[in-house]
C-alpha cells in the first residue's frame, strides 16, 4: 500500500466514523432541540470531513460539506431553527456524503443533480427566506459561540453567607453537595471568623467557604446553585484561566500569587516576607499576617490545579490506534495455535515429570493464558455502535409507516466479539423491522386500546455468563397464539388436536416462509426473515426465544457466545473418541450406575437431588459400537432454560478449546459444531448442545 | 474443450485402490500423508472417515474404497492420505482421501487419453475425466471436484438407502 493510498483510506474510515457520530447527534438533536452542545458537535464534524476531504483530495465531498457547514453555521448562531425539516436535510446529507465516498472508494463519480437539490434546500433555509415562521423562530437555541462544550473550566468560588443565612431555612451543605455533583471539586471550609463560645449565637452562620471546581459547566450554571441563597450571601465566580492549568512542564501557581489573586494578602505583605527562606505559606502564618486557615484553602486550590493537569496528562496518554482488522484475526489464529502447541508442552510435561521442565510449563501456562484472554479483548467491541445505527432505521421506517416510536437502548457498553457483532447486524435489523411493522400498532390503535401514543422499542445488552444476552422488546401488539396456530395447521405443520405452549407455538414463526401478516409491505410479512434471523444466530453458536402476550408486546431474546474463536470447554471421552462440551452450558456432572440405569430400562430419566432430569446417551446417538463401561458419567447441561443430561464414559476436565470449522464438507452436520486440536495432535469434536437437546 | 485445458499440464499423481490404478491432476494434490489418527465423525456416511489434524487446521478424509464400492481394507505401511485441493459449492478446501499406495508422477499427452468409456468400469461414469493410456494398462483418471461434489459428501441424515448400501459393500 503506498502512502497516498494509505492517507485516503485513513481519510474513509475517519470520514465514516464521522457520520456515524453525526447520525446520532442528529437524532439526539431532534429529540433536544435546544442542545447547543449537538449543534457544536455536528458543526465540528462537518468541518472535520470538509477540512480532510479538501486535504486527501475529495473535492466533491469537501465542497457540498461546505454548504452545510454554512447552514450548521447559521443554526450555531441562531439565525437557522432546528426544525422538523433541518434534520430530515442534514440526514439526507449525511447520507449523501456517506455515498460520494462509497463512490470514490470504488473509483465512479456520482451524479450531481441530488447533492444540488440537497444543497438548494440548505439554502432555502437560511433566514430571510423562511422568516414568515415565527413559531419556527421561538425553537431556536440560544447559542454560546464562545465556549466549547467538551472542555472544562476550573473556577474558584467563594461563598460566605450572611449571619442569618440559617433564618431563611437554607443549609449550606446542600448547596456544597450540589456544586460537588457538578465536576471535580476540592472544598475547603474557613471557620476563622467564629466567635469564643461566649459570644457564640447557634442560629448564625459564621463559616464560609472556598470551593475549586473543574467543571464543563458555564458560569450561569454554577450560579444557578445559589440562586435561593443569593440575596443572603456574599458570592464571587472566577474562572481561572486555561494557562493557570499546567497542562505540560509548567509549573502551578506559587501559593503567594493564588492568595494575592484572592485579595487575601497584600502585596507588600507579600515582599515583606518573601525575603526569608522558608516556605511561602508558612512564613505568612508565623508573621501573623494571615489567617492559617486561608493558607490551607490556597494550598487546596494548588493541590486541585495539580490533580487536574494530571488527569488532563492521562487522558493524553489514553490514546487509541488503529490497527486493520485482517492483522487482529492474524494474531488471534496465532494465538489459537499456541494454546494448541501449549496443551501438547503440557502434555508431554506431564509424561515425563520432570520438576524444572513442569515449572517452566506452569509459566507457559499463565503467559499464554494472559495472551490468549488479551488478544481477545483486543477483539471486543462495544456493541452500543450498532445500537445507535438503529436510531435511524427506527426513525426512518416509523416515518414511512406513519407510526411514532421511541427507541431506547440500554447496556450499550457490553462487549463483544468483533465478529459476533457484525453478523448479528442482519438478524437484528429484521427484528427491529417486524417490531416496527407488526409490533407496534398506529397512534390511533394504541390510544383505543389506552396505551400512551408513541410506541417503545428496547434494545438491551448485558452480562450473562460466557454469554451476552440481547433483548428487544416492544410494547405492541404482541403476537396471537391462536392466528399463529391456525396459520400452523393452514400449513399442515400440526393437527388440530395437538397440544402445544405457547412457547411451541412461537417457534413456527422460525419456519421457512411463514408470515401470519395479511397484507404484504415494503418491510415485512413476506414470511423471509425469522427463519434467517434463526439461522444466523444459530451460525454464531447463539440461542434465540420469544416471550409475547397478546396485547402488550413481545420480548425476542439473543442468546450469544462472547467470542467464536476459543471457548472454555469439558472434555469427556466415550470409548476411544473424546468430545468437548461448551462448559457455559455445563451445570454440573453426576455418576451413572449401570445396574441402576438399566432398572429403569426405557425410560431415560434421571433423578437429581429430587429434580427429574432427562438424558441422551451420546454413544446411542453417536452409533458408536463399543462395550459400555460399568460406571458412566452424566454431564448435566442446561440449554433454554431446561436441564439436560448427556451420557458420556468419563469426564476427562476442564481444556482450552480453539474452535476450528469443520469446513464446507459438514455444512449440514447437526450435532456438532467444529472441531479442536487436543494436546497430542488428534482432533475432538465439539458437540452442539443446543441441536443435541432437540 | 474444458478437459483440454484441465489436462495442459499433462502430468497425474497415479495411486491405487484393490488392484486398480488411478490418477489425480498433479494441480489438485497439495501432499501425500502418511496414515494418521482419524477423528471419526458421528452421523455421517461410512465413507466418510472422519477429521484430522493437519498443522492445526482440520481436514476431512474420505475412504476411496468405501466411496467407490469397494471392501474396506486393513492399514498397511503404504495406506496413505492424499491431501487434495477441491472446489466446493464454489469455494476452495482441502480434503484427504484414503489410498491403499500413491505410485508416482506420470506424464500423458493429449494424444494418450481417451474419454471416458461408457461401460465397462464399476465406477460411475461421471466421476471419470478419461482413461489414460500407460503402455499396455488403462489407467482412471478421476473428476475429483465431480467426486466430492456438495451433494455427494452432505448426503448425511436421511439418506438411510445410501447408508444401508454402504454398511453392506463394508460387511460384504
Amino acid at each position: 500500500m503506498n502512502d497516498a493510498v494509505q492517507h485516503i483510506e485513513v481519510y474513509r474510515q475517519e470520514a465514516e466514523e464521522l457520520l456515524v457520530e453525526i447520525e446520532e447527534t442528529v437524532l439526539d438533536l431532534e429529540e433536544n432541540p435546544d442542545d447547543t452542545e449537538a449543534i457544536n458537535k455536528l458543526f465540528r464534524a462537518m468541518h472535520t470531513i470538509k477540512g480532510s476531504g479538501a486535504m486527501f483530495g475529495f473535492d466533491e465531498i469537501a465542497e457540498f460539506t461546505h454548504h452545510v457547514e454554512t447552514t450548521l453555521d447559521k443554526v450555531r448562531n441562531g439565525d437557522i431553527p432546528v426544525s422538523r425539516e433541518l434534520i430530515d436535510l442534514i440526514l439526507l446529507s449525511r447520507d449523501r456524503i456517506n455515498e460520494m465516498l462509497n463512490a470514490a472508494q470504488k473509483g465512479i463519480t456520482v451524479t450531481q443533480e441530488a447533492g444540488e437539490t440537497i444543497i438548494a434546500s440548505l439554502n432555502a433555509l437560511q433566514p430571510g427566506k423562511t422568516a414568515g415562521n415565527p413559531q419556527q423562530e421561538k425553537k431556536t437555541a440560544p447559542a454560546t459561540p464562545t465556549r466549547d462544550p467538551e472542555a472544562e473550566n476550573t473556577y474558584r468560588i467563594r461563598f460566605s453567607p450572611h449571619q442569618d443565612l440559617f433564618l431563611s431555612g437554607t443549609e449550606p451543605a446542600l448547596i456544597i453537595e450540589e456544586l460537588r455533583n457538578l465536576g471535580q471539586a476540592t472544598i475547603v471550609a474557613q471557620w476563622k471568623d467564629i466567635p469564643p463560645f461566649s459570644s457564640f449565637h447557634p442560629e448564625s452562620c459564621y463559616l464560609y467557604w472556598d470551593i475549586i471546581l473543574t467543571t464543563s459547566k458555564t458560569i450561569n450554571e454554577i450560579k444557578d446553585v445559589f440562586i435561593f441563597v443569593e440575596d443572603n450571601c456574599d458570592l464571587s465566580i472566577e474562572l481561572l484561566d486555561d494557562d493557570q492549568i499546567p497542562v505540560d512542564e509548567k509549573e502551578p501557581k506559587k501559593i503567594g500569587e493564588i492568595l494575592l489573586e484572592r485579595n487575601d494578602l497584600k502585596p507588600e505583605d507579600l515582599q515583606g516576607v518573601l525575603s526569608g527562606q522558608k516556605r511561602i505559606g508558612e512564613l505568612l502564618v508565623e508573621a501573623k499576617i494571615i489567617d492559617p486557615k486561608l493558607v490551607e484553602s490556597a494550598l487546596a486550590e494548588q493541590q486541585h490545579v495539580r490533580q487536574v493537569a494530571a488527569k488532563q496528562k492521562e487522558k493524553q496518554a489514553a490514546s487509541s490506534i488503529r490497527v486493520p482488522a485482517d492483522k487482529l484475526d492474524t494474531l488471534v489464529d496465532l494465538v489459537g495455535e499456541m494454546v494448541t502447541a501449549q496443551a501438547r508442552l503440557n502434555q508431554k510435561a506431564s509424561e515425563l515429570n520432570h520438576p524444572d521442565l513442569t515449572l517452566i510449563t506452569e509459566e507457559i501456562e499463565r503467559l499464554v493464558a494472559g495472551l490468549r484472554d488479551n488478544t481477545m479483548s483486543l477483539r471486543m467491541l462495544q456493541i452500543g455502535v450498532t445500537f445507535s445505527s438503529f436510531k435511524r432505521l427506527v426513525r426512518d421506517l416509523s416515518n414511512e409507516l406513519g407510526k411514532e416510536i421511541n427507541l431506547t437502548t440500554e447496556g450499550g457498553e457490553t462487549e463483544l466479539d468483533k465478529t459476533v457483532i457484525e453478523r448479528l447486524n442482519d438478524p437484528l435489523v429484521h427484528i427491529i423491522r417486524n417490531s416496527i411493522d407488526h409490533g407496534i400498532e398506529s397512534p390511533e390503535v394504541r390510544q383505543k386500546a389506552g396505551k400512551p401514543k408513541e410506541g417503545t422499542i428496547k434494545l438491551s445488552a448485558e452480562h450473562s455468563g460466557a454469554h451476552v444476552a440481547i433483548r428487544i422488546s416492544d410494547d405492541g401488539a404482541g403476537l396471537d397464539t391462536e392466528v399463529i396456530r391456525a396459520k400452523a395447521m393452514e400449513r399442515g405443520l400440526i393437527t388440530s388436536d395437538e397440544n402445544l405452549t405457547d412457547k411451541d407455538i412461537f417457534q413456527f414463526i422460525f419456519a421457512p416462509g411463514f408470515s401470519t401478516a395479511k397484507s404484504v409491505t415494503d418491510v415485512s410479512g413476506r414470511g423471509v426473515g425469522m427463519d434467517v434471523v434463526k439461522r444466523n444466530v444459530e451460525s454464531l453458536r447463539g440461542t434465540i426465544e420469544i416471550e409475547s402476550q397478546k396485547g402488550n408486546g413481545t420480548t425476542i431474546t439473543l442468546k450469544l457466545p462472547l467470542t467464536l474463536a476459543i471457548i472454555d470447554g469439558l472434555m469427556v471421552n466415550i470409548g476411544n473418541d473424546y468430545f468437548i462440551l461448551p462448559l457455559s452450558s455445563v451445570e454440573e456432572c453426576v455418576e451413572l450406575d449401570k445396574k441402576k440405569a438399566d432398572k429403569v430400562k426405557g425410560r431415560n430419566i434421571l433423578n437429581v437431588r429430587g429434580e427429574v432430569v432427562p438424558y441422551i446417551r451420546l454413544r446411542d446417538q453417536f452409533e458408536i459400537q463399543q462395550e459400555r463401561p460399568e460406571l458412566e458419567h452424566i454431564v448435566i447441561t442446561e440449554v433454554n432454560g431446561e436441564r439436560i443430561g448427556f451420557v458420556v464414559d468419563s469426564v476427562i476436565g476442564g481444556h482450552q478449546t480453539v474452535i476450528k470449522s469443520l469446513g464446507p464438507a459438514f455444512k449440514d452436520i447437526q450435532d456438532i459444531s467444529g472441531a479442536t486440536i487436543l494436546g497430542d495432535g488428534t482432533v475432538a469434536l465439539i458437540l452442539d448442545v443446543n441441536k443435541l437437546a432437540r | 474443450m474444458k478437459e483440454q485445458a484441465a489436462f495442459e499440464t499433462g502430468q497425474f499423481l497415479t495411486f491405487k485402490l484393490d488392484e486398480e490404478v488411478y490418477a489425480l491432476d498433479i494441480l489438485q494434490v497439495r501432499e501425500v500423508l502418511d496414515y494418521t489418527t482419524i477423528t471419526k465423525v458421528p452421523k455421517m456416511p461410512k465413507f466418510m472417515r472422519g477429521v484430522i489434524n493437519l498443522r492445526g487446521g482440520v481436514v476431512p478424509v474420505i475412504d476411496l474404497r468405501l466411496k467407490f464400492g469397494l471392501d474396506i481394507a486393513d492399514n498397511t505401511v503404504d495406506t496413505c492420505i492424499i491431501i487434495m485441493e477441491i472446489t466446493l459449492d464454489g469455494e476452495t478446501t482441502l480434503l484427504g482421501a484414503l489410498a491403499d499406495s500413491v505410485q508416482e508422477v506420470i506424464t500423458l499427452d493429449s494424444g494418450q487419453i481417451e474419454p471416458p468409456p461408457k461401460i465397462g468400469t464399476r465406477l460411475n461414469t461421471e466421476f471419470i475425466k478419461g482413461m489414460g493410456k500407460k503402455n499396455d494398462d488403462f489407467i482412471i483418471l478421476l473428476d475429483i471436484d465431480r467426486v466430492f461434489s456438495s451433494e455427494e459428501l452432505s448426503l448425511v441424515q436421511g439418506d438411510h438407502e445410501q447408508k444401508e448400501e454402504l454398511s453392506q459393500a463394508h460387511m460384504a
